[in-house]
Order: C-alpha cells, then structure tokens, then sequence
C-alpha cells in the first residue's frame, strides 16, 4: 500500500525484535470476542487514477456550467491561484498547531498577520486566530457576552442569518441563555422601536448580522448607544466579509464575529470557511481560541508564540472560555494570503465592483412587470425582491436553464414568501444578469 | 523568611491581621511553585468572601491557580500594582505583592491558622511529597 | 552557551538525520508594504460603476482601510514562501505526538477537493444540482458507519471538540426524552481538555473518575460513582496511556444497567480501524477526529471534522440536516426531524474535510487494518527500544502510543520539556509533553503507521542520545533547542503585555 513505508520483510525484522510472534500478539488487550475475523465491509482499494475517476464522476453530478445568484451566507467571489500554490506547499499543509514555537514561526507569523487584517477590517483592537466559522464564532461571542455582563438574555435580530440563529439556539438552552427575536423595519434593518427597555436591562447583548440575511446594512452606532445605555453590549455577525471594502466597519460593536469564506476561500458546499472573533483589548481574556502574541528569545529577535492559553481547554478544562481546539488555521492562512495579494485598493475595488453589479442587476429586475425591490436600507451585494409569484416555482424553472435562482426567503421567512435574496457579486457576467432578468420575464409572463 | 506575625493555611495564602482589617497575599511557596506570575484576577471592593472560597486566580504561563480566602471579610482594597507590574509576586509574595485587604468578619478567626513555624514544617513535608 | 550543530556527533554514535541549513529571514507583510503596489488586478467591470458614498450613504461608507498590504504578487509568493520554511511539517519529518495521529496527507485528497464542480458548489443550492457532493457524504457516512459499527451518522460537527458536544447534548436530548436528562458525566482524569470542557457547555456538570494504578477505569469506583444523575461517562479509548480499556465490556454494562450511556472519544481510532469495532463493544455514541485517524491535513491547526456515529436509539435525535437516499435512489437533506438537537454548524459541515477522508478510506478499503497494524507495530517497537532509557510509568500493552516520563532525566535537573526542546535539534517535532494529566513528567508518543524502519530507528537514536546527554552535559538540553533559527521565546513576556496585532509604530528586529 503506497501510503505505508513498510516492506513484509521489515514487518517481520520488527516483530522478531521486540519479541512477539505475530501482529496479532500486539492487539491481545483487546478481548477476544471484539476483535475482528473478517475485514470490513469497505469497497475494495482503489489506486490513486481510481479515486480521481470517482470525485470526477460525482463533480459531474452537480452544478457544473450553471450560473449562480446565490448568496445568504456563503459567496462567490474571486481567488488567485497564487493562493493555492503557497497554501499546498507542505510546510503550511502538514504543519501542526504551533504549539513547539522555535520552529512553527511560519505559522505563528502569519497568523499574527491574520489578527491583524482582521482588526483593521473590523476596526477592532484584538482578533483571535481562528474560529470555526460565522455561525458558531457568532454564537461564542455571545456566550462572550454572557460571561462579561453577567446577564442570561440576548436581544437577536430576525434578520440575522436563521442558520446562525438555529445554531445559537442549539447552543443556548442547555446554558440557561434565553433568546428573544426582535424583528425588522420596513428598512429591513433591526426595528428599533421593538427593543423594550425592560428587555434591555436585562439583555447581555443586541446581536445583529451587517450586511443582515435581506443584504442590509444596520445602523449600528444607534444600536450600540441603545445597548450601552442599559448596560448591554452590541454584538455584530458580518457573513459577507468583502461589504468591508467600502462599507463602513463595526467599530461601534463591543465583539464582530465575521465569517472569512469570501476572502479567497471556495464555497465547497459549506466547508471548511473561517470565522474569527474580534472586540476591544479590554476583553481579550474572554475571547475563546488561540490568540499569537508577540515576544523575543534569549537574543531579542522578534518572534511569535501561542499566548493567553490559561483561557483555553487545555490548561482551564471545565472553566474554559470555551472548548475549541482544532480552529480553521489553514483557512485563516488563505484569508491572510487571499487579502495580501488584493490589497488596501483591490479590497476596495472589489467592492465598488460588487455593489455596481448589485445596482445593475437591481434595475434589470425590476424592470420586470410585477417585481419590485422591498426593504429599503442600504445593501451591498444582495436585495431582496417581491416576486408576483412563488419564487419557488420560478427558480424551478430558472433550473431549466441552467441558472440557480435567488435564494426563497419563505424557507426561513413564513411572512415573507414569494420574496427572492438576490446576490451577484464582481464574478457575475453582466451578460448573465441580462439572461437572469429575461429568463425571470418569461417564466412570470406564462399563464398560472 | 515567613513572617512570624502572619498566619498561613494548607493553601498557601497568608493573612496579616490588624485589629479589624487583614491583609492576605500568597506564600513564597507558592510563587515559586506557579512560575513567573503573568496576570492577576481579583475580586471587587465590597466582595464578600467567605472562608475557603475562592476569590480570585493567579496565571502563569501554563497553569491558573485559584486563590482560596483564608477567613471571612469584606474586600476593602486590592493592590492596583499587580494589574501592571504582577511579577510582583514572584519578587515580593510577603510584602508589597499583597493581593486585599479586607475587614474580618471575625477578628479572631485567622488565630486558628497556621503560625509560620508550622507552616514551615507543612511545607517540608509538601517538600518531600514531591520529590518521593 | 554557543552550539553549532552540522552533524550530530552524540553519546551514541553520529546521527545523520538533520543538519543546519540557511533560511532567509522576512519581516511581517505589513513592513513590506508601499502605495501603490497590488498584488491582483480584476477584470474590469463591465456594469455602470457606482459611487459608494452616494450609493450608500456617507454614514454607511468607510476610508481607506489604515496600514492594509498593499504588496506585489512576487513579494507574496517570497514572503510566505519564506515564513513555511520556518516550519517544521510532517512532509518533512516525524511528529510524535501522543493522540495527534500526525500521519501523512495524501496528495490525491488535495487534488480531488480541488476539483471544478466540487470546490465549487453552494451549499443552499437544491438537491438536483448537488447529487454529487450529497453522494460524497453520505458514501462516507457508510464507511464510518462500517468501520465504527455504528448505527447512524452525522458528518456536521467541524472538530472533535464539537463532536464531543454534539454527541453530548444528543444524550441529553435522549435521556430527556426518556423523562429525566440527568446532571452529569464522568469524566476520567487521563482525559483531554476538551472533554470537561464540553461537558460545561451541554450543560452538564463534570464529575472526575480516578484512574486504578493501571490507568484504568476503576470498575468498583464506577459503580460508586454511576448514581441515578450520572448521563454517561466519557471514555478515551484506548486511553490516553495508549492502553486499550480490558474492562470495556463490564464498563458498558454498569453504564446501561444503571440507565447511563457510554460516550467514546474517538482520537485514539487509530489503534482499533479495521481490528475492533466500538459498536461492538458497547458503545453507544462517539466521534472521530478525521485530522488524525483519516489523514486530512492539520494545516497549521485546523480545519478539522468531528462527525458522530451513534446507535440506532440516538438517531431521531442526529443534528439536521441528515443526508438520506430516497426510495428512487437520489440523495437529499432531509430537514424534518422533530427530536433533533438542532444545528451545530451552518450548513453540512466541512465538506471540504469530509472529501478528503472518503478519499483515503477508498484508497484503503479494508486494508485499512494494515494501516491499525503497521501504527502499533512501530509504537511497540519504539517502547521496545526506549524501554530500558525512559521510565515506563504504566507497564501494560501499548497499542498506537507509548507514555513514557522524565523520572530518570529529572534527576540531573532535565524534564519532559527540555529533552521535547533538545528532540528539535535531532531533526524530529517533539513528542507530546505534560499530557495526560496523571503522569507526571510524561512523554506521549505516537509514531502512526507513517513511519518508516529507518525513521524510527533514527527516533529511537536521537532520544537514547538525549538520553545521555541528560547525564553528561544536562546543560546543553536544558537549553536547547540550539538550531532553530529562533530559541525558547518569552512566553511570559507575551503573557504579561500581550501585543496581538502589528501596529506600525511597533518595531522589531529580524
């Protein structure tokens, strides 16, 4: 088996050596009725062309030559493949936590790096190494705030992405937190009107995602003085990391937890993406992950070292701030690389080119007879649009031509059916927008 | 080296009490058992400690160790210096590395602990423990 | 003290593994940063531009985002090139670490991962267009399920630590379905961090079982401590001493008899693949580590995967969305499950992950046994030759890893952590130090099936070096590691004024 550098010979040479007859001697701990006769019930091996035909066979089975207007939490967005070519270079790959500093400083360099970009995108003081993701780095900063304030309730905006929201709930009810949703304006932004003073004063934090789930972007220095003035902090999802390139950043938020999919790392049908936590210096010690901090050795060269560790399971255990080991270092490595080569102006031009886009494909659409924009906050990349009929249906349709519609926000929304999530982003051809637009036209044109 | 007018317990904390107030820090034992001393948790002015309760943490690089009351009191002050400078500890653990003050519930209480001879020969002991 | 090392002359002969090499030096990518420079250009937009004040509000817009790179693509591919040879990797070498299972990543599972029409796909897209990547998962869903002899599967949890959760809030889920969810869970004091840890976060409270004088579970303790509010106990297995738990089967009966269920982490899995089945043995939910036992690459830290394999009496309670094989034979997420725990992760999971470890099971097949067996032969065969060298705390059958302790080396004032540093030198990552909790001085080692002869024997060589040199000259691995390109660093320093970010009135010498 070519991954076993092994020959039966040396096999043989070893067990003589340390004195036992057969293999088997070596799993005698094992009671006898466990250990297996018979191999297991596995297809048979397959050589390294075998399993390239297989993945090809399944990658053919999926949306290959469709277009996309996908986006409610995950983006297509573009990569260099420069990107790749440093990520695969084994070093990087096949490296371990750097917990053995002295040589692991590619490593811890580059993620003093990542803590970095991420502060200065968010316009926070500290970002830890890596969470898992959006959803449950979203969730941690919430039992972030829980554990600063002292209070068991979060105010949560409908509008935060339902699969963030279901997973905080998950989490939530076995640790005594209780949730209340608050919904959304006419704007499509967090209905202030809803947060009730009482809820306040009780509330460890407001949470909201900006961008939101409908594309729009809240007003988050009201929120935050809403929050500070009844003692509560204000805690903020971004999952479309790219809006960050023009919009303005969540300095007013006490903790950002940011999804880092859209820097550089592919959808891959839901994973592996990379969350981060950042918030003020003055709560460093409550964030959860690993944070790299910078230090000297013996001769004062400048160096990188995993620091702040009595925060983490392996030393506090059942006191930890939380109980997240393995992070997502490898994909905080391909935001750093991703962000590096864009730049300060191509993160902006990015952007410009994403909202552009966003206009563009807005007007075409609601050229179309019976659609019209709802919500009227500002938005990056998605909006959200009324169609005349089920969205659904037409994106059943839109499936014959090979386009996959908007996203129907009557999946997570009961009151909002019949209204689709629009996403393009600076890969979408103007030239698809055009075919989406004509497609939509037609399909609503045919009779009911 | 341990003062012979404070009084220690099995957890390495000391208590120096004056009149009604006390001031508590941790033994030379300890520091010199946790390491360099990193960071410094410790409880607010008016806490109500009560005895053999934690109050507070001590950090290392590698290990938190809680710091258990020796007595009962109310926290009147905690020394603002560890916040910046908690090598202080492992420098001064009797002296100016004194963690709060506070006033005893029971004045009379800290007597049934430890003198520093005993607490000297407990340490021997831990001593011995170790290296077994 | 000044050590040059080119080849390592030891008290053992001369060993040839490792030798110092120049490697260039590199500031931090902010420090390399001009206006003006980019390192990626996009295509040009072929819709009207927009302005974003105008568009958005001036409220809602951002500057210029301060000291952001601004590099060339020459200058990034040199930077991080020159930060990964900094690194060690298993690429280059063993990594011993004790319940790491650092073994090689095959290159295939990159290139698959890689491909267009996998890499590529939405995970909202609908199940028409995504029979591809819903087949991978479930493909792999039966593997597991066959390897573990388990009943059901959930590939979402994205780390063991979240495996481990996830496992533990479906007994909750379970018991609570049977009238009374319980307060607590067993924990052994051999156990990794991560377990008491989410044991707090399912909201159940830890309870710490003593481990007998054969780093065993006592059975008569287990007894004791099984009361009516014990959920389950939480069991490594083989332990974190590498030592498979001969009592299993009377450790599942007292569990069940008494109501309570056996939870398995399953980081040592790569002792038991193809050789015993956890399902066999009474098990009634675990996880696996897909970063150790299958082969997906550890990356620096991460990512991971945690999926959970649990009896048939736990699967209504599988997060959602479970991937099913209709009745016409096309694969779906199916939603509905109304005992569910709920979600613990947006979406399937690290799908990116999963892929990888179906494609080393389909390289295997049942041949993975040999994998199980070349893992333990050369754990024994280093303990073999380490034996009379390190003190061996627990003499009982090693399996995947040995746990061996500084007891000999304290006495000339070397630990654990010292002959870990000086292992560097001799061209190996250290073994794992300090862990598990119960041996002091202890040094876990796992070779994983990886590992050639000769890498082993060059292992065994450097430690017997270490060995000796602890004797003669403790001083020179007191202080090592001595070749690095960079020595022990102030981690108390880093503690104290933790600085977190570049800023660039920050300095720093090379």
């Amino acid at each position: 088996m070519r991954y076993l550098p092994k020959s039966p010979s040396e096999r043989r040479e070893m067990l003589e050596s340390i004195g036992a007859k057969n293999i088997g001697e070596l799993f005698e701990s094992i009671p006898e009725k466990f250990r297996l006769r018979a191999p297991l019930a596995l297809p048979a091996a397959l050589s390294e062309p075998e399993i390239i035909q297989y993945f090809q066979a399944r990658a053919a089975e999926n949306s290959r030559g469709y277009t996309s207007f996908l986006g409610a939490g995950v983006y297509s967005h573009v990569r260099s493949v420069v990107t790749d070519a440093l990520v695969q270079r084994g070093e990087f790959l096949t490296s371990y936590t750097p917990y053995q500093a002295e040589f692991a400083q590619g490593t811890l360099t580059a993620i003093f790096e990542f803590q970095t970009l991420m502060c200065q995108l968010t316009g926070q003081e500290v970002a830890n190494a890596s969470m898992y993701d959006g959803s449950t780095a979203l969730t941690e900063a919430v039992l972030m705030a829980e554990r600063i304030t002292g209070r068991h309730r979060v105010l949560v905006a409908r509008s935060v992405h339902p699969e963030y929201r279901h997973v905080l709930q998950t989490y939530a009810k076995n640790l005594g937190i209780q949730i209340e949703e608050i919904g959304y304006a006419e704007s499509g932004q967090l209905d202030r009107a809803a947060l009730k003073k009482e809820s306040l004063e009780q509330a460890a934090a407001i949470v909201v995602q900006s961008p939101n789930f409908f594309g729009v972007i809240e007003e988050l220095p009201a929120l935050a003085e809403a929050a500070h003035a009844s003692g509560a902090l204000l805690v903020t999802g971004i999952a479309e990391a790219v809006s960050l390139g023009i919009v303005r950043p969540p300095s007013d938020a006490d903790i950002v937890a940011m999804e880092g999919q859209s820097f550089g790392i592919s959808p891959s049908y839901g994973g592996p993406y990379v969350g981060v936590i950042a918030t003020r210096d003055k709560f460093v010690r409550q964030m959860p992950g690993r944070l790299a901090g910078q230090t000297t050795d013996g001769e004062g060269r400048r160096g990188f070292v995993l620091t702040l560790a009595t925060r983490e399971q392996h030393i506090r255990r059942e006191k930890a701030t939380s109980n997240i080991c393995t992070n997502e270092a490898l994909f905080a490595l391909v935001a750093t690389i991703h962000l590096s080569l864009l730049g300060k102006e191509g993160l902006r031009e990015q952007a410009l080119q994403n909202l552009a886009k966003a206009r563009f494909a807005q007007a075409e659409l609601e050229k179309i007879p019976g659609v019209r924009r709802v919500f009227s906050g500002p938005s990056f990349n998605e909006f959200v649009l009324e169609f005349p009929r089920s969205v659904k249906m037409v994106n059943q349709e839109l499936l014959r031509e090979k386009i996959i519609g908007p996203f129907a926000l009557g999946t997570h929304y009961p009151e909002l059916t019949k209204r689709a999530l629009v996403c393009v982003t600076e890969t979408t051809p103007r030239a698809e927008i055009e075919r989406l637009a004509a497609a939509i036209r037609k399909i609503l044109e045919r009779p009911v | 080296m341990y003062p012979k007018d404070y009084r220690y317990t099995k957890e390495h904390e000391w208590i120096k009490v004056d009149g009604a107030n006390g001031t508590i820090g941790i033994t030379d034992y300890a520091q010199h058992e946790l390491g360099d001393v990193v960071f410094v948790e410790m409880p607010k002015v008016g806490a109500q400690l009560k005895t053999r309760e934690p109050f507070g943490t001590i950090e290392s690089v590698k290990a938190v160790s809680e710091i258990f009351s020796p007595v009962a009191g109310e926290v009147i002050e905690t020394n603002s210096a560890l916040v910046d400078t908690p090598e202080l500890i492992n420098k001064d653990p009797h002296g100016g590395a004194w963690l709060i003050k506070v006033r005893l519930g029971d004045p009379k209480e800290a007597a049934a602990l430890m003198d520093a001879a005993a607490y000297e020969a407990y340490i021997a002991g831990q001593a011995k423990e170790h290296s077994a | 003290m000044s050590y040059k090392s080119t080849e390592i002359e030891s008290p053992v002969g001369k060993i040839l593994k490792a030798r110092e090499h120049v490697s260039q030096n590199e500031g931090l990518i902010f420090e390399k940063s001009a206006t003006g420079k980019r390192g990626m250009e996009l295509p040009p937009l072929d819709v009207p531009a927009v302005d974003a004040s105008k568009a958005l509000g001036p409220e809602f817009t951002r500057d210029a985002i301060e000291g952001f790179p601004e590099v060339s693509e020459i200058e990034v591919i040199r930077h991080f090139t020159r930060l990964s040879t900094w690194n060690y990797a298993i690429d280059l070498g063993m990594y011993p670490l004790g319940s790491c299972t650092m073994k090689y990543n095959p290159r295939v599972n990159e290139f698959v991962a890689r491909l267009d029409g996998l890499a590529t796909e939405h995970p909202e897209q609908p199940a028409e267009v995504s029979q591809g990547c819903l087949r991978i998962l479930y493909d792999l869903q039966k593997c597991l399920l066959a390897i573990t002899g388990m009943d059901a599967a959930t590939l979402q949890p994205v780390a063991g630590a979240q495996g481990e959760l996830t496992g533990l809030l479906m007994i909750r889920a379970y018991l609570q379905s049977q009238g009374n969810a319980r307060k607590t869970v067993l924990i052994p004091d051999s156990a990794h961090g991560t377990n008491p840890a989410s044991v707090v976060i399912s909201g159940y409270e830890v309870k710490n079982i003593k481990s007998n004088a054969r780093g065993q579970i006592d059975t008569d303790h287990l007894r004791e401590f099984c009361t009516d509010d014990v959920a389950a106990l939480m069991l490594t297995n083989p332990s974190t001493l590498g030592v498979f738990e001969e009592r299993i089967a009377e450790i599942a009966a007292i569990l069940h008899e008494r109501g309570a269920l056996l939870y398995m982490d399953g980081a040592n899995m790569n002792a038991l693949a193809g050789v015993t089945r956890p399902g066999d043995f009474g098990v009634d939910v675990m996880h696996l580590n897909l970063h150790k036992t299958f082969s997906t690459p550890h990356g620096g830290g991460g990512p991971g995967a945690g999926p959970v394999l649990v009896k048939k009496f736990l699967e209504p309670f599988l997060p959602v969305p479970v991937v099913v094989q209709k009745e016409d034979g096309k694969f779906a997420l199916d939603h509905s499950r109304v005992q569910s725990i709920g979600r613990v992760r947006a979406y399937c999971g690290n799908f990116g992950v999963l892929l990888r470890a179906l494609a080393y099971i389909l390289a295997y097949g049942p041949g993975i046994r040999q994998a199980t067996e070349d893992a333990v032969l050369n754990s024994n065969y280093i303990r073999k030759n380490l034996e009379g060298v390190f003190d061996l705390p627990y003499n009982l059958p090693s399996m995947h890893e040995v746990v061996f302790s500084d007891a000999r080396q304290k006495k000339h004032g070397v630990n654990t952590m010292d002959i870990a540093k000086r292992l560097i030198d001799y061209g190996f990552h250290p073994y794992t130090t300090a862990f598990p909790l119960i041996v002091p001085g202890a040094m876990m080692i796992e070779p994983t099936e990886s590992e050639s002869r000769e890498e082993c024997d060059f292992f065994i060589e450097s430690m017997r070096s270490i060995a000796a040199e602890a004797e003669t000259n403790p001083e020179l691995v007191k202080t090592a590691p001595h070749s690095t390109r960079i020595g022990r660093l102030d981690e108390v320093a880093a503690a104290r004024k933790p600085i977190l970010r570049w800023k660039p009135e920050q300095g720093g010498s090379r």
